[in-house]
């Protein structure tokens, strides 16, 4: 078994028109920005992939990354938590424009429906948005005398997430908290594809710690010494890159 | 009405309450203070919705690690015993009990423990964030918070105007004027200002404050 692909531009290739793509990270923390970026070159030299609806608990910051997909109107919809970071004006030029839709979803809510998504389970109950507008026509039910509001699972036609090690099986880890949502879309999604600091051989992973099974990965891709969204937004990148 | 407490004062009078070896939630912005000003001896374990419980300080400019991020996307150190996990896990810690203490702000608190601090109403972009889990599972429910907006507008109220964030839900408002308890669907004054009479606070407060007992002084020393 071997999962790795050669290129970036391998691992893109096949994402369609109109796909529900999870992109993981919390900001710029576990966020796949070299994957991204690949993604926005295919869609300038090709004009696909458009149209699709992006999970991710933010909406990106800055113009790298998720708000250069945004920018580039290849987003037609965000489920996200906190469509606010330090320089979030390419989503919310749009959005107040009414050219992007917003689901927004309670943080842990949007982290269980997409772990139920990996995991079989099409809805759980919680007690996070009762009461509020976001449980608004949503089913609400009693347990042991407290209301719960009924939320489905969450599912994509692809992942992009970014992980520290990945053996050629797909086995992952990751790097303190750049682990958050990775683990999560890698279950929920048909396929998963990886982009790891380093590609390492079989077993040279600890099983003790192996925190992704191979078995939720479908790609791996090596892309050494990443780099960090708080970095290049430090630095005013902007991608692609414009003449100053 | 003239002195208040200032932001770092709220902050350091709510951390005089966090017991030590208490597993906390901290808010962004305002209650992410409160961990500066726990007393000597006393070492909460702090959560960050992200994956991280028992992080510490921020780390000197240009030593940042940015996978290593609070909820407010800043910058922060390990101390000893540090645990990393994925975003399920962290909420399972949230709803299902496991938090002794989330301290939130605030932008509208009622007297039946409803609160809204999440939107200001249908303009603009709303963000929730982990606002909405972090109100239900606590064992106790904090808000520190202004007492007034910057319009002079009592941010504790009989119903909440804006957005609920969540229903019933606080137990407690630590306030730039005072320490106040919700208990049966009523504002119990525990603490105020001495310089600040009954009368004067509850001009300032949107339902009416309950005393029971003696009220004591808020006292907080200068930071």
């Amino acid at each position: 078994m071997n999962k790795t692909l050669p290129t970036l531009q391998d691992a893109v290739a096949g994402i369609t028109d109109g796909a529900t793509i999870m992109i993981g990270g919390f900001g710029g923390s576990g966020a796949p920005i070299e994957m991204v970026h690949a993604l926005i070159d295919r869609f300038l030299q090709t004009g696909a992939p458009k149209n699709l609806t992006v999970v991710n608990n933010n909406a990106g910051n800055g113009h790298v990354g998720l708000a250069a997909m945004i920018e580039q109107g290849m987003v037609a919809k965000l489920i996200c938590s906190f469509p606010r970071s330090a320089d979030p004006r390419v989503f919310t030029e749009r959005y107040l424009a009414g050219k992007i839709e917003l689901e927004l979803v309670p943080q842990g809510t949007l982290a269980e429906r997409i772990r139920a998504g990996g995991a079989g389970i099409p809805a759980f109950y919680t007690p996070a948005s009762f009461g509020t507008e976001l449980a608004e026509g949503k089913p609400v039910e009693e347990f042991d005398g407290r209301s719960y509001v009924r939320e489905r699972w969450l599912k994509a036609d692809f992942a992009l997430v970014k992980a520290h090690l990945g053996d050629t099986m797909g086995n992952l880890t990751f790097n303190k908290a750049a682990r958050n949502f990775n683990p999560l879309m890698c279950m929920a999604a048909t396929t998963t594809i990886v982009q790891v600091s380093q590609v390492v051989e079989p077993g040279t992973i600890d099983p003790e710690h192996v925190v992704t099974p191979g078995i939720f990965v479908q790609a791996v891709v090596e892309v050494a010494n990443p780099a960090q969204e708080e970095d290049l937004n430090r630095a005013n990148a902007h991608y692609p890159e414009v003449a100053a | 009405m003239s002195a208040k407490l200032s932001a770092t004062q709220i902050a350091w009078r709510a951390a005089q309450e966090i017991a030590d070896d208490a597993y906390v939630n901290l808010g962004i912005g305002l209650p992410e203070m409160v961990a500066r000003f726990q007393p000597p001896g006393r070492q909460a374990i702090f959560h960050t919705e992200n994956g991280i419980l028992g992080f510490g300080e921020a780390p000197p400019a240009g030593e940042e690690d940015w996978d290593l991020i609070n909820a407010g996307k800043k910058a922060v150190t390990l101390l000893p015993g540090t645990a990393f996990f994925h975003h399920a896990d962290s909420f399972a810690m949230v709803r299902g009990g496991h938090l002794d203490m989330a301290i939130l702000g605030a932008f509208e608190v009622a007297e039946n423990g409803d609160l809204a601090n999440w939107s200001t109403g249908p303009k603009g972009v709303p963000a929730v964030g982990g606002a909405m889990d972090l109100v239900h599972g606590a064992k106790q429910v904090v808000v520190i918070t202004e007492h007034t907006t910057k319009d002079g507008k009592p941010k504790l109220v009989k119903r909440c105007s804006l957005p609920l964030t969540g229903v019933g839900c606080v137990t407690r408002v630590y306030t730039s004027l005072a320490v106040i308890d919700i208990q049966g669907g009523r504002f119990i004054l525990r603490e105020k200002l001495a310089a600040m009479s009954l009368e004067e606070l509850q001009a300032v407060t949107g339902a009416e404050l309950g005393v029971h007992g003696t009220v004591a002084d808020l006292v907080v020393p200068e930071l």
